[in-house]
């Protein structure tokens, strides 16, 4: 990697992966938080409040990280990519902008109120603070995809003659077909992190059989939401992700799925490595026809293989992008199967018993971040050799001044920091998890007095 | 509507100034005016809850101006690279530095927090004026548009400059002083006892820094820029600026004899708008000033187009106005002295 823009690349890559780790768990938190402090509010009965507490200490943290390593990455459009922001800054500048004013100053403000302002705000009041950090947390998503789903689809701009790109409809921009599914797909991933999360720490403090009455709130809340955000992971907005991709990125298609050749009855590969000398997939366990059907809803579609495109279209990385693809699609199908799984169990009132099933649940808690991370690959390795879809090729993008070398310094930098913050952040959420929430018990005297005295 | 854009993002960034400024003026003297834990927690839990607040101003502005000068964002921010990353490592180091103070309830790591927070704060201090001296000064923009400074060359002002030279480094001592003088004086309007006492000499010392460097470079800059001494020529109304710096540097002196706390710190407000203000003004037309003037960047080769911008004016007003109302309403309740409870070893500010 002696040229700049292989290093750029993976300058952008580290610090957007690392970046992820929070908000995916944030956004997915902030969304059960809201859950909690609700039924709070319509059982009247403090657990969940306390419950909610513990949660918000824990976003605290991850907001924290995800605030610090988030900076980097709106500089790095300009520090790294000075050629793409010259060219498109006027159009995804809107988004980004309107990230940092309507929901950085939301989240701020009333993640200050929802951590340290209880007393103060009331009952009612203390919902609305976390239903604002929802909304700010949600609504930073939303701009980021927006960001995003331009550049895999760019909508709503116009090229001058100078070759600067221009926004010229503003709504097309913010909303558009791309942008709704992936941002569904997306959001739907946070939240399942976040369900994954919560139902391993309460199936860890089962296990251990610490804070119990936490531990049978946090499995059901996480294996409540969770299930409904596993399936609608698949269906609808998976399955319309890959129709826009199958329309507008043909070729992405045919390297995500691993198929050189066009076909009619196209398989669907499950298992296999691509071998890009010998244009085949090696090994492979397909489903035939399926591709097809997924595709088009038609057994016998023809489905365009890579062969159908000039090689300087494909995708640079294509076993990357494949397998990347295939992890994503792997965990999805597992996380349905455990989630459905643990919800049954819960309707029929085993769950809090089943040692194994408790133990499934705890294990899978790096999985949700590792499909997320393969979704962000999938589409950011799919959108390759281009920065914008069709409008500018990733070359062409860098920033023309900055070496190599100079690039290399600062990956290097973030590297050693980041893995500083990682442990340490680890440590942190760890023993928040260790301290758990504040005890049932001990507010709970204060009934069982009223009881004794009635 | 170039020249709105322009006046609305140096708005912005004097507002992120102004606010976060005293958060890390506050964090330079961290180490010198509190010495015990309870002091520390004195001076943290002043700007605690809103320093993450304050800094977002720092996000929206540079989102702003990526939007609405997306040349200059190219431009500046590439050929800023390094100090850039730098100050976002420091912001890093400052951010965590805070937060994980208040998580990790163990004396021994006390310490390093401390140090890395105020380390951290008083360099991003001196790296900020540093950059806005670069921007005064003109950079080696060429005719593709771009420049790359290395952090430094031969420290003077030639044609191949780097980022610290000596009026860049000069600038920045101007401006680490002054935000000394700012966060001493939110400390002192914040905090009781030894603290307080301390941070108003602290504010009283970094003074007359600040206005004996004040002049200097002042005096220095109309040489070197010439645009600013040509702005004020044709336009003279535009020396309200430095008026407007010159009183609040006079205003610092008056309110800390008479010890009214709140007004020394509003004047200290208005001494960084007006210096800040002063320099906009002075700069105008020009967003990025070459060395060689020919390749300067202008507000019209730089801004977006028309449409966009129109548009941004529309969300952006309303997001601002939204935005004041959070303000407002979080140093109300905010206002008057941090009280930090002795017993606990660590105890999070209750919003009162």
């Amino acid at each position: 990697m002696e040229h700049a823009l292989g290093v750029h690349r993976l300058h952008f890559a580290f610090t957007i992966t690392f970046h992820y780790i929070f908000p995916q768990l944030t956004m997915g938190l902030a969304l059960l938080i809201v859950y909690l402090k609700t039924k709070a509010l319509r059982t009247n009965d403090e657990h969940y409040n306390r419950a909610a507490r513990f949660w918000a200490r824990i976003f605290g943290i991850n907001f924290a990280v995800g605030v610090v390593t988030g900076i980097p990455m709106e500089f790095q459009f300009g520090t790294n990519w000075a050629a793409f922001s010259r060219a498109a800054g006027g159009v995804i500048g809107q988004t980004l902008a309107m990230e940092g004013v309507f929901s950085f100053f939301l989240e701020s403000t009333f993640l200050g109120l929802l951590l340290f302002g209880e007393k103060k705000l009331g009952r009612i009041g203390h919902w609305w603070a976390a239903f604002l950090v929802w909304l700010g947390s949600w609504l930073s998503g939303y701009f980021i995809v927006a960001t995003n789903a331009w550049m895999q689809y760019p909508t709503g701009h116009r090229v001058d003659s100078h070759g600067q790109i221009e926004l010229a409809n503003f709504w097309q921009l913010v909303v558009n077909r791309w942008v709704l599914w992936e941002y569904a797909h997306t959001m739907l991933g946070a939240v399942q992190t976040g369900c994954f999360v919560m139902a391993a720490v309460g199936a860890f403090y089962l296990l251990t059989k610490r804070h119990e009455s936490y531990g049978r709130t946090f499995v059901k809340s996480g294996v409540l939401v969770g299930v409904v955000a596993a399936i609608l992971q698949l269906f609808p907005t998976g399955d319309e992700q890959g129709k826009l991709i199958a329309d507008h990125q043909p070729v992405t298609l045919a390297a995500m799925e691993g198929l050189f050749e066009s076909q009619k009855g196209a398989p669907v590969a499950l298992i296999g490595q691509p071998d890009l000398q010998k244009r085949r997939l090696d090994n492979p366990i397909e489903i035939p026809n399926m591709l097809s059907f997924l595709t088009y809803r038609e057994w016998k579609a023809n489905v365009r293989g890579l062969d159908a495109f000039p090689q300087d279209q494909w995708p640079d990385m294509v076993p990357l992008l494949y397998f990347a693809y295939h992890v994503m699609v792997g965990l999805g199908t597992i996380f349905i199967a455990v989630m459905v799984l643990a919800a049954l169990m819960l309707w029929r009132g085993k769950l809090y018993a089943s040692g194994a099933m408790l133990w499934a649940l705890m294990v899978c808690v790096p999985l949700p971040y590792i499909a997320n991370t393969a979704g962000w690959m999938t589409a950011e390795l799919g959108r390759q050799p281009w920065l914008i879809y069709g409008l500018m090729r990733t070359a062409h993008g860098v920033s023309p001044q900055v070496g190599a070398g100079n690039a290399w310094f600062t990956l290097i930098g973030f590297m050693g920091l980041y893995t500083v913050l990682g442990i340490l952040w680890l440590f942190l959420v760890y023993r928040e998890i260790e301290d758990g929430p504040e005890p049932d018990e001990v507010l709970q005297r204060q009934p069982a007095v009223t009881e004794a005295a009635g | 509507m170039g020249t709105l854009w322009f006046c609305l993002v140096a708005m912005m960034i004097t507002v992120y100034v102004v606010l976060d400024g005293f958060d890390l003026g506050a964090g330079a003297i961290h180490l010198l005016v509190a010495k015990t834990d309870e002091e520390r927690r004195q001076v943290l839990a002043s700007i605690g809850p809103v320093w993450d607040g304050n800094e977002v101003w720092l996000i929206a502005a540079g989102g702003t101006l990526y939007f609405a000068f997306p040349a200059l964002y190219a431009s500046g921010f590439s050929g800023f690279y390094l100090p850039l990353m730098i100050v976002l490592w420091l912001l890093i180091l400052r951010g965590i530095s805070i937060e994980f103070r208040n998580h990790i309830i163990s004396r021994v790591w006390d310490p390093l927090w401390d140090f890395l927070f105020s380390a951290s704060s008083l360099l991003l201090a001196v790296f900020f004026g540093a950059a806005l001296a670069n921007v005064v000064r003109g950079v080696p923009l060429d005719s593709t548009g771009y420049f790359f400074e290395p952090l430094w060359t031969d420290l003077r002002l030639g044609e191949q400059t780097g980022i610290l030279d000596w009026y860049t480094i000069l600038v920045g001592v101007l401006a680490l002083l002054a935000l000394v003088m700012h966060g001493a004086l939110w400390v002192q309007m914040k905090t009781t006892g030894a603290v307080n006492q301390r941070s108003a000499m602290f504010a009283a010392n970094a003074w007359w820094g600040v206005l004996i460097l004040t002049a200097m470079v002042t005096t220095i800059t109309f040489k070197i820029q010439s645009q600013v001494k040509e702005n004020f020529v044709t336009w003279p109304w535009g020396l309200i600026f430095p008026f407007l710096a010159i009183a609040g540097i006079v205003g610092v002196r008056f309110e800390l004899v008479k010890r009214d706390e709140r007004k020394a710190f509003f004047a200290s407000c208005a001494y960084l708008m007006g210096m800040l203000t002063s320099v906009v003004f002075g700069l105008y037309p020009l967003v990025l000033p070459a060395r060689n003037p020919v390749y300067s960047l202008t507000i019209s080769s730089a801004k977006a187009a028309d449409y966009g911008l129109k548009v941004g004016l529309v969300w952006w007003t309303f997001g601002i106005l939204l935005v004041i109302g959070y303000f407002t309403h979080t140093y109300r309740s905010l206002a008057g002295k941090v009280a930090v409870a002795e017993h606990k070893a660590h105890s999070s500010p209750e919003i009162a």
